[in-house]
């Protein structure tokens, strides 16, 4: 009884130890997951070696405990340490594949954006045909096409993903273009290609990286998705959705641990992301609170 | 203006639409073939299978010059989509059996299972989000909104997995996959209804959050609204401003982006389908995809992206015809 009283009090001594506000609690949660989700995955070559094809099919599908943390599946393997590497491949993907998707929806946006007009009209017209597309259709189709492969994954997301970005974009290089520091620059003497470099980049960057970070958690879901239904990474990597998929047939037998723990990772971690972006968005756009506060 | 008035340029509209859609359905598919066309997949090796590596080189060759795959790529494309515009969708060479069967046989679980987890997120997210915006910053509002932060981070079909877990293994309160009893030798529509309370509910509280967030934002908004701050000054009871005046004109808004979060809800059933061993449109995309079957890869996605641009207008066309401020013309 002792302890459950003292614990409010310690958290609330640990918060003004660090000055943080009840919110911020969320916040810093959030930031050291993600800290040690990619350093982990980045040294986890060093640290923690795999062995992407071995086997143990004498210890097949024991439960969680001290030497296999989250089990193993039902070929041995312990799901802790494939989900390490998961998790890599994971970020790998998210990471590139949002990168892909930002140049293309900064590109499109940023044409429809300046040049307005007829070009605009028709840009947009494309993106709005696309949006009605389900994505994941889309990009099941773009990965039939080049048949599964890391490559055809990432192709996968990031054909898929830039329509936001590119609306993003677009709406602000609109709403920027009829600001007075544009005119004053025109009238100063400044050309085309200076006033979109110096007076309307400087603007939209930070929103594209804002685009950016939010969409690696729907680039991860993508990706685990697709390998999820077997036509992600090649099936013996590990990858987290791989994981989730071959370990069904444990879900069914009991062995939960093969499927849940894997997908956990993926919860956790876009979670965080999403907390870090939501609190970043807040602070670029106080208009718009997200008010997520966890 | 009457109804009737506000209505009557919805026949232009729905030109005026039309002529959009088709030639960015025309493009669509113009994209979509070429992205076929340009596969590295032998179609005919794709479609021997395993025989491929005994048949002769003058079979592969019987079966390209059958469905003229080498024909130059325009011949090809024209012939496909002058087949389309007759109604024929072409052949499944993954099923080995015509497009429009594969469809016709699955998509209507695939509608059922869709339209039933619309139903119940419309009907939940509107209840929820409402009741949060009643209190903003209470404890229910922050509850709900932690948990549909929560359950957004979550992808389906690990959700899926963890409902058979709990509810199916764990529990034994519902069937773990497939749409009728091993030993039902009939459909019967009870026990189709208790296959689907798992799929359904796992499809709906997945999309619930994008729903919850959205009514929540939208009703707190209009709580600030002078016709709802009015109300309250009337000594109206509470349920009545939240329900009758403030959720009241969040609802068109509302309605208009259904019509585009439709795609999200199409890609989460075909996981929940796969999942749960249903044998709607989902299964079938994947296996066409496996075998890259284009045939029917491209006529799931070009019939779902018209199904989508209907839905769209339809939700256009109700708004226009709820909402006295909007005219048509625009």
């Amino acid at each position: 009884m002792a302890d459950l009283a003292a614990r409010p009090a310690l958290l609330r001594t640990a918060r003004s130890r660090l000055r943080l506000r009840p919110g911020q609690a969320g916040v810093v949660t959030a930031g050291l997951v993600l800290v040690v989700a990619v350093v982990g995955s980045l040294l986890a070559p060093l640290v923690w070696p795999l062995d992407q094809s071995a086997v143990a099919l004498d210890q097949t599908r024991s439960a969680p405990s001290w030497a296999h943390l989250a089990g193993t599946d039902d070929l041995g393997r312990d799901v802790a340490h494939r989900a390490v590497y998961g998790l890599r491949v994971s970020l790998l993907v998210g990471a590139v594949a949002a990168l892909v998707a930002t140049v293309l929806g900064g590109v499109v946006g940023g044409i429809a954006g300046t040049l307005g007009g007829r070009v605009d009209r028709i840009l947009m017209r494309v993106v709005d045909t696309i949006a009605a597309m389900p994505h994941l259709l889309l990009g099941i189709f773009i990965v039939a096409m080049l048949r599964p492969s890391l490559g055809a994954v990432i192709a996968s997301v990031g054909l898929t993903h830039w329509l936001s970005t590119a609306r993003i974009v677009r709406s602000e290089l609109l709403s920027l273009r009829t600001r007075p520091f544009v005119d004053a620059a025109i009238n100063g003497g400044a050309g085309r290609r200076r006033v979109l470099v110096r007076h309307l980049l400087p603007h939209v960057l930070p929103r594209l990286a804002l685009a950016t970070t939010l969409m690696i958690p729907h680039a991860v879901w993508h990706e685990t998705a697709l390998s999820f239904l077997g036509l992600g990474l090649p099936p013996h990597l590990a990858s987290l959705g791989n994981m989730i998929n071959d370990g069904q047939g444990s879900l069914l037998t009991g062995a939960w641990w093969a499927s849940l723990a894997p997908g956990a990772v993926i919860v956790v971690v876009t979670l965080a992301i999403a907390v870090l972006a939501a609190r970043w968005r807040d602070r670029l756009d106080p208009r718009v609170r997200a008010e997520l506060h966890l | 203006m009457t109804r009737s008035g506000r209505l009557a340029g919805a026949g232009a509209v729905v030109r005026r639409r039309l002529l959009v859609a088709v030639p960015v359905l025309a493009a669509t598919s113009i994209g979509m073939f070429a992205l076929g066309a340009a596969s590295p997949v032998d179609p005919a090796k794709q479609y021997a299978g395993a025989a491929a590596f005994t048949a002769t080189e003058e079979n592969l060759a019987q079966i390209r010059a059958n469905w003229g795959v080498d024909d130059p790529l325009p011949v090809q494309y024209l012939r496909w989509i002058g087949n389309l515009v007759q109604g024929d969708l072409g052949w499944s060479t993954s099923r080995h059996e015509p497009v429009a069967s594969v469809l016709a046989a699955r998509a209507g679980w695939t509608l059922l299972l869709i339209g039933v987890s619309l139903a119940l997120v419309l009907a939940a997210s509107l209840l929820l989000g409402a009741l949060a915006a009643y209190r903003r910053g209470g404890l229910f509002d922050r509850a709900l909104r932690t948990a549909a932060y929560a359950v957004q981070s979550m992808p389906v079909f690990w959700l899926g997995l963890a409902a058979i877990a709990v509810f199916a293994l764990a529990l034994g309160w519902l069937p773990a996959g497939g749409l009728t009893d091993v030993t039902a030798t009939s459909t019967s529509w009870g026990d189709v209804a208790h296959h689907l309370i798992l799929p359904v509910g796992v499809l709906a509280v997945s999309q619930a959050p994008w729903f919850v967030l959205f009514v929540r934002d939208a009703v707190a908004e209009s709580m600030r609204d002078d016709h709802v701050l009015a109300a309250r000054a009337r000594g109206l009871p509470g349920r009545t401003v939240l329900f009758g005046h403030a959720l009241r004109t969040a609802l068109l808004p509302f309605l208009t982006l259904v019509g585009t979060h439709l795609p999200e809800l199409v890609g989460g059933a075909v996981l929940v389908e796969t999942v749960f061993s249903l044998p709607g449109l989902g299964a079938v995309t994947v296996a066409a995809a496996m075998g890259s079957d284009f045939p029917l890869l491209a006529a799931i996605t070009l019939v779902t992206t018209a199904v989508v641009l209907a839905a769209n207008l339809a939700t256009d066309l109700a708004y226009a015809a709820a909402d006295p401020r909007v005219r048509l013309d625009g």
